[in-house]
């Protein structure tokens, strides 16, 4: 019976949370061709998430070992991934899409020589596990999509991000433990060391994002923008416009090109909403757009809108909230 | 110091993106074309290498004979030597440009020696499909990070940086390596005039490649569906102050 | 937020410079209830006006264009926008420093201070400039940078701030409704808006919008190329937008104007782009904006590779900012402003750029209001001036290719189109062509300049016919012209007419409508004519020509090529719609034949065999006394029906002949025959436009006759005015009451010789007429002495200008200075006046 593989993507065990919308999916994809969804954790470190996987429905949890597998390494992951693959032979293998799951799949695709589809936001519903799977994947970084066809026997995918939330559906699950032997060949690549966050939140994980576009006019502008953040816990972005003057780093920067992000809120200031600025921004939960311009993108596709001079209503939405909190 | 990098011609970011009425193929009619954003930051890393290591650039792009342009693009901006892999359809799929990429890179490797280093875009800005460096690296034999968002050499290792959610990533490959840039990694510099007239003198090779077609196979383009809003205006100018904090406190945001 | 209306007195169709401008310039003439759309974001909708360099060069040979950019200029002064930084043209070649003293000249007119630069001076003001390849340069002090989308804002704001005008931006305009002829409502994305008045101000996309309607504003797209270049030291430690002079280097057609501490160049030498405004991206396709496209870089090369020659440090500096940018051109490089032909209250104020476009703001917005501009007579930009076939996109893509490269060109006033030639000729064409005419073209007719089968004439009059020892003032002109003029004094000349047009009015509300519209008693007995201005309800100038009455009511009014489109708008414009008066454009149908000279009438009388009561062939009696001047009257030559109308332009004795278009060639084959004994020749345009015509004094539409002068003024006006109403009585009365503060002049040459001892002749293009001491000469209501027109006067065996002249100056004798090349010439006042300096009695054409 065939079965759908979903990669997990964690980091020293602590799951992405896009594994278990990738899972969510897989779930589907499996009940929908009559097999099992099964999923796969690469190194011991990700032992102890075989509990979060089967309550999201994964049956079978498949745990790579091998002593080198502590850190993420984009060649010994893919090694490993192909090895059960290739011991499972799944119709589907379903990776999400994350920087590491994008690279993963790739990995493993390329050493089994078959064919990946990245960043699907659908699947065929009449696939029944034989045949291409058809797909709907998201090109141009969301501007534009790809109905394609994945024709090979073993279908490397990846989710899109915030396309499907997690659901849990709890099933008993069986874990099979796979020591692999990897060649020296794939063991250069592994993170070496890493520079620990130690600032709080990031532009991909703040809950409030205050970004600013064009209009706010220089680098100096953005200052209100901090203090509203600052004042939100949140964090300031930018639109490409923004980079490319040189007012603000390429990290801030939300769209195709630079970080996806999906914050609870996301207030827009002075961004026209150009749709290589509006993919980054798309999956945020609430957007309020502060613009002179009532017909500007941004506007018509934001749920809320304040219609002004960002330099005026910023510090006045800082001020108001001081305000509160002081009273 | 041999670098080679794989560059994209890709229609020029910021405009909607049409598409032809049969659906396969975008509508260009309107669009400039530039190197794909990630490449050109790949190009402006290989170039401050070679400024700082000596060496030299090499650029190779696989598509139409207009991808030229970009080639000489990137010569413009300090890249040495310039090979085109002329097709004839707008695209390939990522394993028969991967194939085709390390076919030649191989026959040009045969007869100059060895690139320390081959760079790659993390993903092209149009068909965006994460794969095509990572699988020329395997058939090249090379040890291939993408993500990069920092690329120093160091004893004989390439040290790439990359951002994960936990922190700033580093990992060490031996060379020769092969690394997928992101953009964020240096901020490209433009042409100069002198730059771009003496990339109009510059021999683009042409080295035809042959290889099979891979599974993923597009069968039509599409829009994304239009996201419609019902936008609510809280308010005008900064008189919308207090309603704008209500809401926040309503989104759950302001304690 | 306000919700969009159903109704507006005007709606103003793009919110650039002109749409702003034109709004605010509305508001202040009293305009109450307007509606301003642009179908992009504000402020910058993404027109031409948004990627604009912005910069004003104010010194412009054409006056209407140099007196519409200094009221720009004089607006952003107002509103704080204009940076002033200076500029200079610098020449590379010995032709360009030749166009700088023109340049001089034309500053002078116009009052802008401007001077001649050596190539050292000018390092001194650009230290980064190659001097060793500059000839020299022309500065001009008060060249600027203004801030186009700032000024129009704060005009259209003022309109808001007014209550005058609401503001619509993204809402694009999907259709035009008309009704009877006449703009009904616009249709946008936004809803359905009924309109008096709708005004297209949307620069490149403008030929679209009015197609929408039925109307054509002939304009195309094109690109103009410039990148930004940076950063560079030098611009970056002068901390200024603009600290140093912007560089015009003339001869690459190419600028260089700083912007911060980067380097714009921009580019007039590539080859012509052109792209129909239907494919035109719309600003969500457009990656910076609809008229920001990309580069094509291979036309840009060899202009960096120029700029670089100019600017070293340009090579270096980075190309940070590219484009193929868009902006309007039109067949003739002049605005399109006015009602349009097709549709009543439909107005065009397209194919403007930024240096005037806050003057023809105003000038529409006068036009509109007044029914004719103040500011300045619209009459090279006035959108009825086209002909059918100017207004196809070929004809337009033909001249703006063609013109394109002349935007820094050194362009002679007497320069002929190369494209689109032989649009029309008369069925003269081939025997001219067999004479060996040079043909001049007089908006698509090929008019014969002069002939060369008349070149033996040049050794019988060899003083008259001296070649002109200066290649410019011997472009475009011929000794021979001097030659057919003393001929014809002497014999008989032939002149082809047949570009003029000829407008048929019949009916019984003819003779009312014609007294409507103009000056003069229209109402002659049958057979007779009259000679009127038409003038603007300001009493200034709208059209001067000749009307026959050929029946009771059928009058046939006569006028001239460069004028008929206008006139014929202007005509039907104010024509009854009851049905009472028929309008007939007779122009293709007519062609015209002028016999004129001592021998005319022999000529004549051979030729003109008419039936008498036996139905026999008989000749006429042509004498003066039988047929006298003025009057029009049906015959038969050689069998073929005509007109002959006794009538000169040249100050001779004869007639206009006109027949139908396909018996031209055997008229003329008749007449050449009948004046074969009598020495008849054929006499080219430069006789009948300019040397028979200012020995007369005779005054030209466009040239003596503007709608800044009065009738009396240019010694027009009649000792009475007739009873019925007309257009501009009201003003024309109150003229006449004062006493006039400029009069009309003829002016004579002293002395031809500069200060090489070179024999120059003024060509006619505004050269200032100065004081002795060197000084401009400027009336009473602000208006310059200039050269209208300027020509030999062989039979008075010397060389004329004419020119305005204030009632201090306007004194037969009086010694002046003329200003040509940026020398002078001394001159004496020969007329005040319209009595002719020949034949002062007009005893030649009338006994």
């Amino acid at each position: 019976m065939s079965a759908v593989l979903v990669v997990v993507d964690h980091d020293r065990g602590t799951i992405a949370p896009a594994s278990l919308g990738a899972v969510t999916a897989g779930r589907a994809l499996a009940r929908q061709i009559g097999g099992e969804l099964h999923a796969v954790t690469i190194g011991a470190g990700a032992d102890a998430l075989a509990g979060v996987l089967a309550a999201h429905g994964a049956s079978t949890v498949h745990q790579v070992h091998h002593a080198a597998l502590v850190d993420y390494g984009p060649e010994a992951w893919g090694e490993a991934l192909a090895a059960v693959v290739r011991a499972l032979s799944p119709a589907v293998v379903l990776g999400c899409g994350t920087e590491r799951g994008h690279e993963v799949v790739a990995q493993a695709a390329a050493r089994l020589d078959a064919p990946a589809a990245m960043n699907c936001t659908e699947f065929d519903e009449s696939f029944d596990g034989s045949g291409p799977l058809k797909v709907v994947r998201a090109r141009w970084g969301g501007s534009l999509m790809e109905q394609a066809e994945v024709d090979a026997a073993v279908r490397f995918v990846t989710l899109a991000n915030h396309v499907v939330e997690p659901s849990e559906a709890p099933v008993a699950h069986a874990t099979t433990v796979h020591d692999v032997a990897l060649p020296d060949s794939v063991l250069h690549s592994f993170v070496r060391d890493r520079v620990e966050r130690t600032a709080g939140v990031t532009l991909a994980t703040a809950p409030v994002v205050v970004s600013g576009g064009r209009g706010v006019g220089s680098a100096e502008a953005f200052a209100p923008l901090e203090e509203l953040a600052s004042l939100l816990g949140g964090v300031v972005g930018c639109s490409r416009a923004v980079t490319n003057n040189g007012w603000r780093n390429h990290a801030d920067q939300v769209g195709q090109t630079g970080t996806r992000i999906a914050p609870d809120v996301y207030i827009a200031c002075g961004i026209s909403g150009a749709i290589q600025h509006w993919v980054g921004a798309m999956a945020s939960k609430n957007i309020i757009a502060i613009n002179t311009d009532k017909d500007a993108n941004i506007v018509t596709k934001a749920g809320y809108a304040v219609i002004g001079d960002l330099h005026k209503v910023v510090p006045a939405i800082s001020a108001e909230i001081r305000r509160r909190r002081g009273a | 110091m041999r670098i080679l990098v794989c560059v994209k011609r890709v229609p020029a970011p910021g405009a909607r993106i049409n598409i032809t009425a049969d659906g396969q193929a975008v509508d260009t009619a309107f669009l400039g074309f530039t190197v794909s954003p990630h490449e050109e930051c790949a190009v402006e890393a290989a170039v401050q290498l070679v400024e700082q290591h000596g060496g030299e650039v090499t650029v190779l792009t696989l598509g139409p004979a207009e991808a030229e342009e970009q080639l000489r693009t990137a010569v413009s901006v300090g890249a040495a030597k310039a090979v085109l892999v002329p097709i004839d359809a707008s695209d390939w799929d990522p394993q028969r440009t991967a194939r085709a990429i390390a076919t030649v890179v191989g026959a040009i490797e045969a007869q100059d020696g060895a690139f320390d280093l081959v760079l790659f875009g993390n993903e092209s800005a149009d068909s965006c499909g994460y794969q095509v460096g990572i699988r020329a690296a395997l058939s090249l034999g090379r040890p291939m990070v993408n993500g990069a968002k920092g690329l120093e050499i160091e004893d004989g290792h390439a040290v790439v940086k990359r951002e994960a959610d936990a922190g700033i990533e580093r990992y060490r490959l031996p060379m020769p390596a092969a690394v997928g840039v992101k953009e964020g990694i240096n901020l490209p510099r433009y042409p100069t005039m002198k730059g771009r007239l003496a990339s109009k003198k510059a021999e683009v090779v042409r080295t035809e490649a042959q290889a099979g077609e891979g599974g993923l196979r597009m069968v039509q383009l599409q829009r994304p569906p239009e996201r419609v809003s019902n936008v609510q205006i809280i308010g005008t100018g900064p008189e919308a102050a207090p309603a704008v904090v209500d809401l926040l406190v309503e989104l759950g945001v302001m304690s | 937020m306000s919700e969009f209306p159903t109704r507006a007195k005007c709606v103003v169709i793009g919110a650039g410079i002109v749409g702003n401008c034109l709004v605010g310039h509305l508001s202040k003439l009293g305009w109450t209830d307007m509606v301003l759309i642009d179908k992009g974001p504000l402020p910058n909708p993404g027109g031409s006006t948004g990627h604009a360099s912005n910069f004003i060069f104010p010194t412009d040979h054409n006056k209407e264009m140099a007196l519409l950019t200094l009221a720009s200029q004089q607006q952003y002064v107002e509103h704080g926008m204009n940076n002033t930084c200076g500029g200079i043209e610098v020449a590379r070649t010995p032709e360009r420093l030749e166009e700088f003293n023109r340049r001089m000249t034309s500053a002078k007119s116009w009052g802008i201070d401007a001077r001649l630069l050596t190539p050292a001076q000018v390092k001194e003001l650009v230290p980064f400039i190659n001097e060793k390849i500059v000839l020299g340069g022309f500065y001009t002090p008060s060249v600027s940078v203004v801030d186009s989308l700032q000024t129009g804002t704060l005009m259209r704001e003022s309109a808001v701030k007014a209550g005058h005008l609401k503001v619509f931006a993204n809402t694009e305009v999907t259709g035009m409704e008309v009704e009877n002829g006449t703009i009904k409502a616009v249709t946008t994305t936004k809803g359905r808006i009924e309109a008096e008045y709708v005004v297209i101000a949307c620069g490149v996309w403008s030929p679209r919008i009015a197609e929408m309607a039925g109307a054509t504003i002939p304009l195309t797209p094109a690109v103009h190329q410039m990148a930004d270049v940076g950063p560079i030291d030098i611009l970056q430690k002068s901390n200024a937008e603009v600290a140093y002079p912007i560089i015009r280097d003339m001869d690459t057609f190419c600028y260089e104007r700083q912007t911060a501490g980067s380097m714009e160049v921009g580019s007039y030498a590539h080859r012509a782009i052109f792209m129909h405004p239907d494919d035109i991206p719309s600003n969500e396709e457009s990656a910076l904006s609809p008229t920001e496209l990309p580069l094509t870089q291979d036309d840009f090369d060899p202009q960096m590779e120029q700029a670089i020659e100019l600017m070293e440090m340009l090579g270096d500096a980075e190309i940070k900012y590219a484009i193929n940018g868009l902006l309007s051109l039109t067949p003739d490089a002049m605005p399109v402003l006015g009602e349009t032909v097709e549709v009543r209250n439909l107005w065009s104020a397209a194919a403007v750029w930024i240096k005037e476009g806050p003057g023809i703001a105003q000038l529409v917005a006068e036009w509109m209001t007044h029914g004719y501009p103040h500011l300045c007579d619209p009459h090279s930009s006035d959108i009825s001036r086209f002909y059918a076939h100017e207004r196809t996109e070929h004809h337009i893509y033909a001249r703006c290719d063609e013109h394109f490269n002349k935007t820094y060109g050194i362009v002679h006033p007497r320069e002929q189109w190369a494209s689109q030639r032989d649009m029309r000729r008369s069925p003269f064409w081939p025997r001219e062509k067999e004479l060996g005419a040079t043909f001049f073209d007089a908006r698509g007719w090929e008019r014969p300049q002069w002939f060369a089968s008349n070149e033996h004439l040049t050794k019988k009059f060899p003083e008259a016919c001296a070649p002109r020892e200066h290649e410019w003032d011997a472009r475009w002109w011929s000794p021979i012209t001097n030659a057919e003029h003393l001929q014809m004094r002497e014999s008989v000349g032939m002149v082809d007419l047949t570009a003029f047009n000829e407008f048929d009015f019949t009916g019984p509300g003819a003779m009312a409508f014609l007294q409507y519209v103009c000056v003069n008693n229209v109402d002659v007995p049958v057979g007779r004519s009259v000679y009127t201005p038409l003038l603007t309800p300001g009493g200034g100038f709208r059209g001067d020509l000749t009307i026959m009455r050929l029946a009771a009511d059928h009058f046939r009014v006569i006028t001239g090529a460069f004028d008929g489109g206008r006139d014929k708008y202007w005509f039907t414009r104010h024509m009854p719609t009851d049905g009472s008066v028929t309008f007939t454009d007779m122009s293709s149908s007519l062609c015209t034949i002028g016999v004129w000279g001592p021998n005319a009438e022999k000529t004549m009388a051979k030729a003109v065999r008419n039936l008498d009561a036996e139905k026999r062939l008989v000749p006429t009696d042509v004498s003066q006394a039988a047929f006298p001047y003025g009057s029009v009257r049906e015959v038969l030559i050689d069998g073929v029906p005509c007109w002959m109308f006794r009538i000169s332009y040249v100050g001779e004795n004869g007639w206009e002949v006109y027949t139908k278009m396909e018996h031209g060639l055997r008229l003329w084959d008749s007449i050449a025959e009948a004046g074969r004994e009598f020495g008849i020749i054929p006499v080219g345009m430069g006789v009948y436009a300019v040397t028979g015509r200012i020995e007369k004094g005779y005054r030209l539409m466009g040239a003596e006759l503007e709608s800044e002068y009065t009738p009396v003024e240019a010694g027009l006006a009649r000792p009475k005015v007739k009873s019925a109403d007309f257009i501009g009585k009201a003003a024309y009365l109150k003229a006449r009451d004062e006493k006039p503060v400029t009069t009309m002049c003829t002016l004579e040459i002293l002395d031809h010789r500069n200060a090489k001892g070179m024999k120059r002749f003024p060509t006619g293009g505004n050269e200032p007429i100065l004081t002795k001491d060197g000084q401009r000469i400027v009336d009473a209501k602000g208006r310059v002495s200039r050269v209208t027109t300027a020509g030999a006067a062989p039979s008075l065996g010397t060389y004329l200008l004419m020119a305005y002249l204030p009632p201090e100056h306007a004194v037969e004798g009086n010694e002046l200075r003329v200003m040509y090349m940026n020398e002078l010439f001394p001159v004496r006042v020969a007329r005040v006046g319209s009595t002719p300096l020949f034949d002062p009695t007009d005893a030649r054409m009338k006994s």
